[in-house]
């Protein structure tokens, strides 16, 4: 089912911004990082660096969901599972964009394949995104096979499932913690709020909060657009999970700041202090409240649910820019080319996105009695 | 969190201590791996001529002209540290008594940062001292340039085609057996070069031989876990803007991650592997039973 979309001069912008960003792009290749970012050798990794922890951190209820649906077998929340497989697939696709754009020569990223050092976090990283993003694009292909009603195929690939999704939750949690290793290695310049030996960990709590987080947030445009609607008790025992990792995170990211005694530096006013302090109550405790409260109404779980979301892009942005200012003896902020460029990879998701959601079936699935029959050998194969 | 003695260390070292004291817990085990060349820069004798930056840049064919901080054209150069209590300058007296001269380069770290952060191997510690750089394997990513505790690397930033850039402590010329240009090029004797062993011994030789003229500190002995460039000088390092780095291999910090990785793939597969496999099976039974009624 087709139904018109909505938001024409929303769209509009979008691809306005996605055209700034294409030529803007087109002049940082000519000139060299240096004449679009305000990078510089003492601050070598800025926004668009930022961007890409925030894609990867939001794309993370591609693991989570599918954990939930494939590997638990939780019937009730496969309505959900194709959402997050294709926020994943979409998330991991805008990291690989952006790092195309960012890498100083885009044409060797295939380097890490051949070239090897096991000692490196980035090439850990970069192996677990090529295996991950294989993984995806084979759940996201089921998507594909349905809509093109290659049934024989999709029943046979669809027992490949749990063991690829099996894959895709053991990679993610590899790199989505490993992303927070990168850090590990700058322990004299990323600022004490941030720096601790348990980074890895924080990052991949956070991104298992988010993760479903999202998945919200998509069901409910689903339901605003296009009048598909979620059982909302399923939603809500998706924001008590969320609750559940979020309370986690904050817990052991709060223990580990007095254990290490920094927790004074997050009231000496300094901008760090400030910056730690928002990302904390608005990404961290004020979603925590809103989920606890007894009432559960749409509202509520959507506000908390966007809080946990802009609370991690805020955490990324914190780690990866913030943090090492001070450390750093330079000062940063991002152009406003950067800044064009990362608003027009995240309208390049959106509208990839909103394409998706309106010509592939990504609510319903076929369940496997539908798709038995198509396993059955067939009684007179076309010659 | 329990922490074992050399992670509290580290921790401790990571909360900002001091820089090298003399003979301070080099540990033995590890002294044996810092072998290869290095050179020792003398501060106290330095008298900022800026004889070894000119010999660098003839060397390499780069344009000639004081630097006024590393560059893609300058690997290295000659930095000017103001001090804020005067002091006599050794050499030049009262002349040089508000300033100090400091040879600023690569300080080929026995365990590189950069070569540990480097996805494709494209840095690295040889075993005669230098790190080198592969410019072919290069990505441009830059984790090197935010690894690097010194701030060392340069990238070109201008450049539709860059690379990173850094002093390689004339690896060409050491395989010919000769040593690096800017050694060569002092006339003040403020630069030595030879086996990293044998520069520290002499740092400690002239530390101890003039405790009056040097403060008892060699910066680069036990820094990042220990630099091919060693420091001794007349004032606190602090004074002459050198940072506090860690005492720890940087490379230490990430591998305590990383080489948990392994274990967690084998645990975690096996886990949902089973989960999966119990739940499936469960599920598969209950139908069973549903259709059997």
């Amino acid at each position: 089912m087709i139904t018109i979309p909505r938001l024409r001069p929303g769209r509009a912008v979008l691809w306005l911004l996605v055209l700034g960003a294409a030529a803007i792009t087109v002049y940082r290749f000519a000139g060299g990082l240096g004449v679009a970012t305000n990078l510089s050798d003492r601050f070598p990794w800025g926004l668009w660096n930022g961007f890409k922890l925030g894609a990867i951190g939001l794309a993370a209820g591609g693991f989570t969901m599918a954990a939930v649906g494939y590997v638990f077998h939780l019937r009730r929340y496969k309505p959900l599972v194709r959402l997050a497989v294709v926020a994943g697939f979409l998330g991991y696709l805008t990291f690989v964009v952006t790092l195309l754009i960012d890498l100083g020569r885009p044409y060797r990223i295939w380097h890490p394949i051949i070239m090897w050092n096991a000692h490196s976090v980035m090439f850990e990283i970069a192996w677990c995104v090529i295996l991950y993003l294989t993984v995806l694009t084979l759940e996201f292909g089921q998507i594909v096979l349905e809509r093109l009603g290659r049934r024989r195929l999709l029943a046979i690939t669809r027992m490949a499932l749990p063991p690829l999704v099996i894959a895709g939750v053991i990679l993610s949690t590899l790199h989505q913690s490993s992303l927070g290793s990168l850090f590990l290695i700058v322990p004299g310049k990323l600022h004490a709020l941030w720096f601790s030996p348990l980074l890895p960990v924080f990052f991949l709590f956070s991104a298992m909060a988010v993760g479903p987080a999202v998945v919200i947030l998509q069901a409910a445009y689903m339901d605003r657009a296009y009048g598909r609607r979620i059982d909302p008790r399923i939603l809500n025992d998706l924001g008590k999970a969320v609750m559940v990792v979020l309370a986690l995170n904050l817990v052991l990211r709060v223990t580990d700041l007095v254990a290490r005694g920094a927790w004074p530096l997050a009231f000496n006013g300094s901008f760090e202090a400030v910056l730690f302090d928002v990302e904390i109550v608005l990404g961290l405790i004020a979603p925590l409240v809103l989920l606890s409260l007894p009432t559960s109404s749409p509202r509520v779980l959507l506000t908390a649910s966007l809080l946990a979301a802009l609370g991690v892009i805020l955490n990324r942005m914190n780690t990866a820019i913030t943090g090492l200012l001070v450390g750093s003896r330079t000062w940063y902020v991002p152009s406003w080319m950067e800044i064009v460029v990362a608003l027009g990879l995240l309208a390049m998701a959106i509208l990839a996105y909103l394409w998706i959601i309106e010509h592939l079936p990504v609510t319903e699935e076929e369940t496997a009695a539908q798709l038995r029959p198509a396993l059955a050998p067939s009684p007179a194969p076309a010659p | 969190m329990n922490l074992t003695r050399r992670e509290f260390m580290s921790l401790a070292a990571a909360g900002g201590l001091g820089v090298t004291v003399v003979g301070a817990g080099v540990r033995p085990a590890q002294a044996v791996q810092r072998n290869g060349m290095a050179i020792l820069i003398d501060v106290s004798r330095c008298v900022g001529c800026r004889s070894c930056e000119a010999a660098c840049k003839a060397n390499r064919g780069f344009p000639e002209g004081a630097a006024e901080d590393l560059s893609p054209t300058a690997y290295t150069y000659i930095h000017t540290a103001a001090l804020s209590t005067p002091r006599p300058h050794p050499v030049l007296g009262e002349d040089g008594a508000g300033q100090r001269t400091v040879k600023m380069q690569c300080m080929h770290c026995t365990e590189p940062a950069c070569a540990s952060a480097c996805p494709v191997a494209a840095l690295r510690k040889t075993a005669a001292g230098p790190v080198v750089y592969d410019a072919d394997r290069c990505m441009g990513c830059r984790y090197c340039l935010l690894a690097c505790p010194f701030q060392i690397p340069r990238f070109e930033w201008r450049k539709a085609l860059p690379v990173v850039t850094k002093c390689d402590m004339c690896a060409a010329r050491q395989a010919e057996g000769k040593g690096p240009v800017c050694v060569e090029a002092c006339p003040a004797d403020a630069l030595a070069f030879g086996p990293r062993e044998k520069m520290l011994a002499e740092a400690s030789r002239r530390i101890a031989a003039e405790n009056t003229r040097y403060i008892p500190a060699i910066y680069g002995a036990e820094e990042a876990g220990g630099t091919s460039i060693l420091y001794v000088s007349d004032v606190p390092f602090e004074e002459l803007g050198f940072r506090v780095v860690v005492r720890e291999p940087l490379p230490a910090y990430t591998w305590k991650a990383l080489g948990k990785l392994p274990g967690v793939v084998i645990g975690l597969g096996a886990v949902l592997t089973g989960i999966e496999v119990v739940i499936r099976r469960r599920t598969e039974m209950q139908e069973k039973e549903r259709e059997l009624r």
